[in-house]
């Protein structure tokens, strides 16, 4: 056994879990203290994100700008954007993987320790950055989530911390944190398999896991590059992207999509993975076509980056390349078709419990294929053309990513809990949050797609009067939302403190991290397990996942 | 289901193994080139599209010192691979001078780039040439100057017992690869910035 430094866990000894909540305030290096400091972290930053969202739909609720003035509502909308995708979507998965990788492939802890704790601790003060653009001369950054040049390089306040300038060093830190995330997740899966755990045996969330972050140590790099040039032309007054001295604002774009559409298989792929962990459980059968599924996580990561310019083809992007685009933007279907597939053939027939963390799933399932329909409708050019940077497209995306991912996150949480702090969630409050949720969603994102039809744009403080009821309907479907994650908050706090005592596999699971107490000692395995078989053997003779190496 | 397999190789207990560590810095450099490539990508497509590449009065670059620079630099590759070797063959002395020589000849890049930017009669917001060119080689240079600084960590561990052996040596293993990693990055720069100019190459 090697010293490691365990953070200030106290002792070293075996099934000794981290009692004192202090330990989440340090530098910790085990992995599943870094992976709670995620999800609790990112959560704080989905509340603040969920908050603008809210005085968002709050000034959307009347057809003029009547609840806060223009450039707090621009810089609002943009600071809803970056720190959902930034500061909660990321982060949340990110602290999910952390968290189980190493227990489902049998490792100890990540590759890289100090290296996952200096990922972690990168965020806060990310966050904080980016929060602080509120206060800075000129507001908080104002040309939205994409930044796009010339509007992003107007600076209004002259000064040189301004609340772009802010919002690029916030993105570029959460960047350096990610890469670095990436490569630590790269190696855990690719060194620290244990004995037996061939690639074809491995969890599918461990299967999207690596996906993800291979697209994150590929991708990220281009919006760095990106906005680093945009940092110069605002702050130095080149002009890579600025029009009056010859830059090409198309440019940046092409970098930008580059890496933010791979991004958005970031955000969903480790959603996908976690449903494939859910739904077989629940539903008490094999993941249907379990090859098939691993290697399309794969191949969505492939494609991801051929199909960047589909958010171009406004941008006077030539014909050819709409054509072009437009295919591989369909082509993407293929893969995520494939995985729906096998996730209704899972439940098909089988012996349903429905739990708090199956209602998400299967609401998952349901929700993303409508996100992904409409989806394909925006890889059409003609339709893109027409409904582009409308409230369409807003609502595509909301589908995908709250819809989506979101209760992906939220069955992850609910069926991990026991294992994360040994204590069991109240199923009727989470069947009552996921109702709520699942009414809110459709009642706020629905009504979007109408809108866009109709011509309503995006990023807007006033609109015409003909927009208003559907406008209202959304913004109450908004605001129930908002009350839908009080429950779950209530929920997790007092279960947290309060809750039933978990077993070590409350759902009668398979899978390597069921097979230690809960919560997990530091080391995870009292031995490193022994791999034999696949981890989704439902419904079979009950096989055993793993085996200790010798006889004790 | 599928046979049980060949066991994989026993995941030991020990975290940061070298070689784990070795992979790690590798994709790490995979992610760094990417950056590389996409200020290259942007460089190649802005000079495509500037109706006004050069500013007035710049006919172009410099090639010679320049060249001498590449040269230098492209050889201190070659030194710092002998200095591993010297350490694989337990030769100390060899080692740690093979070494120093190494951060000089990156120092001496460092110099000749600093001289040159002096010299150059456009400034960062001389149009896009201007632009283009100090982020490429400020970027490049910033990525020597940390190759230098980690060799010279190297240089300052190798005095502390067992750090360094024969066998096991990945601070030296990773600085080596970094710098091979910025040496090929500049050969690409030097193609892109000097040797491709129009009208012609000035001598």
């Amino acid at each position: 056994m090697v010293e490691l430094s365990d953070g200030n866990l106290g002792s070293n000894k075996p099934h000794q879990p981290p009692a004192n909540w202090r330990v989440y305030f340090s530098f910790s290096t085990d992995h599943k203290v870094i992976g709670i400091q995620y999800l609790v972290t990112s959560f704080i930053a989905y509340l603040f994100a969920g908050l603008f969202a809210m005085v968002i739909r709050g000034e959307l609720m009347t057809p003029p700008s009547d609840l806060v003035d223009r450039s707090l509502y621009n810089g609002l909308f943009t600071m809803h954007g970056t720190l959902m995708i930034f500061g909660w979507i990321f982060p949340s998965l990110v602290g999910l993987s952390n968290y189980f990788v190493p227990l489902m492939i049998g490792a100890r802890d990540m590759a890289f320790p100090r290296l996952n704790a200096v990922s972690f601790w990168m965020l806060p003060p990310a966050g904080l950055l980016l929060m602080a653009g509120f206060f800075v001369p000129g507001g908080a950054a104002q040309a939205g989530w994409w930044s796009y040049p010339p509007v992003s390089l107007q600076n209004p306040s002259g000064s040189l911390i301004n609340g772009e300038a802010v919002w690029i060093v916030g993105v570029a830190i959460y960047g350096i944190s990610s890469i670095l995330g990436a490569v630590n997740f790269v190696a855990t899966i690719f060194r620290l398999r244990a004995p037996g755990m061939t690639l074809f045996r491995m969890p599918i969330f461990v299967w999207t896991t690596l996906s993800a972050q291979i697209i994150q140590l590929f991708g990220i790099p281009s919006v760095t590059a990106a906005v680093v040039l945009l940092f110069f032309d605002l702050e130095f007054g080149t002009g890579f992207f600025n029009p009056a001295k010859g830059g090409d604002p198309i440019l940046y774009q092409h970098l930008f999509w580059f890496y933010s559409h791979p991004a958005v298989y970031v955000m969903i792929l480790p959603a996908f993975g976690i449903v494939s962990e859910v739904l077989p459980v629940f539903a008490r059968k094999p993941l249907f076509g379990y090859k098939v599924v691993a290697i399309s996580s794969i191949m969505i990561a492939a494609l991801s980056f051929l199909v960047w310019a589909h958010h171009m083809f406004a941008s006077g992007t030539p014909n050819w390349m709409r054509i072009l685009f437009m295919i591989t933007s369909m082509a993407i279907a293929v893969p995520t078709g494939i995985k729906v597939f096998s996730w209704t053939a899972t439940i098909w027939g089988g012996k349903l419990r429905l739990t708090a963390a199956m209602h998400f799933a299967i609401g998952f399932v349901a929700m993303f294929l409508f996100a992904g329909i409409t989806g394909v409708m925006l890889a059409s050019v003609p339709v893109d053309i027409h409904v582009n940077n409308t409230y369409f497209v807003v609502g595509h995306f909301h589908y995908v990513v709250y819809a989506g991912t979101v209760s992906g996150i939220y069955a992850a949480i609910y069926y991990w809990f026991p294992k994360m702090t040994g204590r069991m969630l109240n199923e009727n409050w989470g069947k009552i949050h996921f109702w709520l949720n699942f009414i809110g969603l459709n009642l706020l994102f629905i009504p979007m797609h109408q809108l866009g039809l109709l011509g309503m744009l995006r990023r807007v403080a006033s609109y015409d009067p003909q927009y208003q009821p559907l406008n209202v309907v959304a913004s109450i479907g908004g605001f129930l939302l908002g009350v839908s994650t009080l429950p779950f908050i209530f929920n997790v706090v007092i279960s947290w403190t309060r809750g039933k005592r978990a077993v070590a596999n409350p759902w009668r699971a398979l899978g390597l991290e069921w097979t230690i107490p809960s919560p997990p000692p530091v080391e995870n395995f009292a031995k490193i397990p022994v791999v034999t078989g696949m981890p989704y053997g439902y419904g079979l003779i009950e096989p055993t996942p793993a085996q200790p190496t010798a006889s004790e | 289901m599928d046979t049980p397999a060949q066991p994989a190789p026993i995941a030991s207990a020990h975290h940061e193994e070298p070689d784990n560590r070795m992979f790690g810095v590798t994709i790490l450099l995979l992610s760094e080139s990417m950056l590389f490539f996409v200020f290259f990508a942007a460089y190649v497509a802005l000079r495509l599209t500037s109706p006004r590449w050069l500013p007035a009065g710049v006919d172009g670059l410099e090639v010679i010192r320049p060249a001498i620079n590449t040269v230098v630099l492209v050889s201190s590759s070659f030194v710092i691979f002998f200095a591993e070797k010297a350490l694989e063959r337990n030769n100390l002395t060899l080692f740690r001078g093979l070494l120093l020589l190494t951060s000089a000849m990156g120092g001496y890049f460092l110099l000749g780039q600093a001289i040159e930017w002096r010299s150059l009669p456009f400034g960062l917001t001389t149009g896009q040439f201007g632009s283009t060119f100090y982020l490429l080689t400020g970027f490049h240079g910033l990525h020597v100057l940390v190759g230098i600084l980690l060799q010279l960590g190297v240089f300052a561990r190798s005095f502390v017992a067992g750090l360094y052996t024969p066998e096991k040596h990945f601070g030296l293993s990773a600085a080596s690869l970094f710098w091979h990693f910025v040496d090929v990055i500049w050969l690409i720069l030097f193609a892109l910035l000097y040797l491709w100019q129009s009208p012609a190459v000035q001598g």
